[in-house]
């Protein structure tokens, strides 16, 4: 918009720099001062650009930068390359992870199965990201608030949503927090911090970025917000704008982008050409960047500790790249051995997994106990299958509850449309799932 | 947002201003009818727009204002000077992107802070279009009212100007009329505007506010200096009339005021005219007592006429006031095109397509 406002300016000053030209005769630094009070001999001066001028033309290629290393802390057989980097975290902390990446992983399988079965109408899961879910989950406070994309179930692990809290939502019922409006995986929790999950994807960007900056205004704020999205939803144009107003606005907020390879089918190599999303933070948009070993939880929840630290500090917001595989299908409405081998994903559901590589340290820790975990497995998934059984003899909530919710208050047009579809129901009763719902 | 809006947002208010520039330019299609409360100070529609943000800033400490240019005044100067009193981190520019504007907004809206958003031109807001429709509208109800986004209100410019073309002149209510859980609103002048305003921010559903640009300077009226709020989804039915009930909004109500008084004097036909005020939720029943007292109805918006809003409160008044229609409900509206440039005068439901209407309605 402002683009003829800006070079009547810049006219403006042109004119007044071939006057200035004239009159002192030619002091190019003179002129340079029209833009900015800072006097310098080799940088020009754009309001656009501070940069040194050179007079060697240069086509400058993306291979003249080197990709931006991964921080990883713990290799694939759990042991930690250097010691300094080891978080330290207590037996108890550990198994919390890992038995939250477990819990995770156990009920993903039996949900999965659930729909194939038909007992549900759609799921998605998180195999093969569980430890940037439950590594960055375990480096924020509750007062955090988190945007999540869809698939970071283990945020919500961490942070205490129960198996029926989940369940309760994939089948819509009286008991899902969400009133049974959204397919199923759409959760969130208001105790929790954890804004209800939305299908349009990257939409929870720029939001979250809005939500950060209000935050920061509030006095004494200590809490920061989470973005969680995908590689492939930052190609949609509200990551940009995340991307752009979270910087140039000083949004404490960490840009958490999993990118674990694939978005539905399109491999990350035809969603982007640049050195991931990682690589547009520090030179595109001016961001303070990380990336890290997503199946490494460690890395994963020392990098987030650093972020949430920073963005805080600096009122200033961090792109945060986990990289990982997405090990399971895009969700229940997908075979992804249509477009990537069955090898390849076998290598990252087995010694590449992030449950594997905690486990190993845990082992060298002396920390596991096979027989007492194998009893956990068990445990979830008898907890998992009692849920199912019950959530899905809960009934759904009454019909009524399709008209609430759109506005604060029922205006009178929907007061008026919910009174024309009871008189339809009480005469045509026989053709109405009447009896799933409450009364 | 496009090159060339800064130039022709100033331009559009200079012309209105000297009325000297161009004769094409100048050329106002309708004269403004003031709303008189008999008290108040003298303000166009910008300085109440102004006005009514100013006390909204005051009142609540977390209110926001921002969007392109908004820092320095904004292109068509609602928010001038509020920088300064408000400081730059509550008033403040952001970006050239309507969909971060619109999803940082609704960010804002979330933590319970008051957002107030101004896209510069209605033209422009499709880059948002998403975000509104998608998030903004089914905040609550896709979350079972856990989270909201009800404290946020856009601002838009919109309408034609006479000169503003395809992508300065439009009117895009009937998009956001389709979507449950907006609030749409439009004023036709400085009381209306600041009323609706402090009545969006407070209400708890995000609400959009156009207001037609043509009106920023061109309309002035006594504006009460206190906070106040106008009712939200109610009509304002503005001339009494027993023999035809003609319905707009925004500018074209002044058209319609116009038209109503020759009627009067040269047909000796008696006009009702009503502001329809709200898009959504719309005012059902004044519109219906309306209808069924005169018979026939006549809707006029600047607005393409396939799925304009006028379709809606059609086919709404045949179905609840069949009975008491001496004729068909018709529409007087822009045509099924692109708003056009030096076209304008011809595309445009001005008094004289609409005194044609009366004729024809009392005719049937």
């Amino acid at each position: 918009m402002s683009f003829l406002r800006k070079s009547v300016h810049l006219m403006g000053s042109v004119a007044r720099r071939q006057q200035h030209l004239k009159v002192i005769g030619g002091a190019i630094s003179t002129a340079a001062r029209d833009f900015s009070s800072k006097p310098s001999d080799d940088y020009a001066n754009f309001p656009g650009a501070k940069a040194p001028f050179v007079s060697k033309l240069n086509l400058i290629q993306p291979e003249d930068y080197a990709p931006i290393p991964i921080y990883r802390v713990m290799d694939q057989d759990g042991y930690i390359a250097d010691e300094s980097q080891d978080p330290q975290l207590s037996r108890e902390v550990v198994e919390k992870m890992f038995r939250d990446m477990v819990l995770l992983n156990t009920m993903d399988k039996i949900l999965y199965e659930s729909q194939r079965q038909g007992r549900i109408s759609f799921y998605m899961t998180n195999f093969g990201e569980e430890a940037s879910h439950i590594g960055s989950a375990a480096a924020l406070e509750m007062r955090d608030l988190i945007y999540g994309q869809y698939r970071e179930a283990g945020v919500l692990v961490w942070r205490g949503f129960r198996i029926d809290q989940f369940i309760d939502q994939c089948y819509g019922n009286t008991d899902d927090l969400g009133r049974g409006k959204q397919m199923p995986v759409h959760y969130g929790s208001r105790e929790l911090n954890f804004v209800t999950i939305s299908s349009p994807l990257s939409t929870q960007m720029p939001q979250a970025v809005g939500a950060a900056y209000a935050m920061k205004l509030r006095p004494d704020n200590d809490a920061c917000v989470v973005c969680y999205f995908g590689e492939g939803a930052a190609s949609e144009g509200d990551a940009h704008a995340a991307f752009n107003f979270a910087a140039t606005l000083g949004c404490p907020t960490i840009l958490f982008c999993r990118n674990n390879g694939f978005a539905i089918s399109t491999p990350s190599h035809e969603q982007y050409k640049g050195d991931g999303i990682a690589g547009r933070g520090p030179m595109g948009y001016g961001i303070t960047t990380i990336r890290v070993d997503g199946t490494d939880v460690f890395a994963v929840y020392n990098a987030m500790k650093a972020a949430r630290e920073y963005v805080l500090k600096e009122n200033k917001p961090v792109v945060f790249e986990a990289l990982a595989y997405r090990v399971g299908h895009h969700s229940t409405s997908d075979d992804s051995t249509a477009y990537r081998p069955a090898e390849e994903i076998e290598i990252w559901n087995s010694v590449e997994h992030p449950i594997s590589k905690l486990k190993r340290y845990m082992v060298h820790k002396g920390w596991f106990d096979e027989t007492v975990e194998n009893e956990y497995v068990k445990d979830i998934r008898k907890k998992v299958l009692k849920q199912i059984a019950v959530s899905e003899k809960k009934l759904k909530s009454n019909w009524r509850e399709m008209f609430e919710g759109v506005y604060a208050e029922m205006p009178d047009h929907l007061i008026e449309q919910r009174s024309e579809l009871e008189k339809h129901i009480g005469a045509h009763k026989e053709h109405y799932p009447s009896m799933n719902f409450e009364k | 947002m496009n090159i060339v809006s800064a130039q022709l947002g100033n331009s559009l208010y200079n012309c209105v201003r000297s009325n000297l520039i161009w004769p094409l330019w100048t050329r106002s299609h309708f004269t403004y009818y003031p709303t008189s409360l008999g008290t108040g100070k003298r303000m166009n529609m910008f300085n109440a727009i102004n006005n009514a943000m100013d006390l909204a800033l005051d009142e609540d400490k977390s209110a926001l204002l921002f969007g392109e240019d908004v820092g320095f005044g904004g292109v068509f100067r609602c928010s001038v000077n509020l920088r300064d009193k408000y400081g730059s981190q509550r008033v403040f520019n952001t970006p050239l992107c309507e969909q971060g504007i619109a999803g940082f907004a609704i960010g804002v809206a979330n933590t319970g802070a008051t957002a107030i958003a101004e896209i510069q031109f209605a033209d422009y807001i499709f880059p948002s279009f998403d975000q509104i429709v998608n998030e903004a509208a089914k905040y609550r109800y896709r979350s079972g009212g856990l989270f909201d986004c009800g404290s946020l209100t856009f601002r838009v410019p919109c309408g034609a100007v006479g000169h503003g073309a395809l992508y300065h002149s439009q009117s895009p209510e009937a998009y956001f009329a389709h979507t449950p859980g907006l609030r749409v609103v439009i004023p036709r002048g400085p009381i209306k505007a600041k009323g609706l305003i402090l009545a969006c921010i407070r209400d708890p559903n995000p609400c959009i506010v156009f207001e037609p640009k043509t009106l920023y300077r061109a309309a002035v009226e006594e504006v009460p200096t206190e906070y106040y709020t106008s009712e939200l989804g109610k009509a304002d039915i503005l001339r009494h009339g027993k023999d035809v009930t003609l319905i707009g909004w925004g500018t074209q109500v002044h058209v319609l005021l116009e038209v109503a008084e020759t009627a009067k004097s040269k047909l000796n036909i008696d006009c009702e005219v009503i502001d329809l005020v709200s898009i959504l939720p719309w005012d059902t029943i004044a519109i219906c007592a309306s209808a069924k007292k005169t018979g026939r109805v006549i809707i006029a918006h600047e607005a393409p006429l396939t799925q304009g809003f006028g379709s809606e409160l059609a086919s709404y008044i045949q179905e609840k006031c069949f009975l008491h229609l001496e004729a068909p409900v018709k529409r007087v509206t822009g045509w099924d095109t692109p708003f056009p440039h030096v076209f304008e005068p011809f595309y445009m439901p001005d008094k004289h397509r609409c005194l044609s209407a009366i004729n024809d309605i009392v005719n049937f």
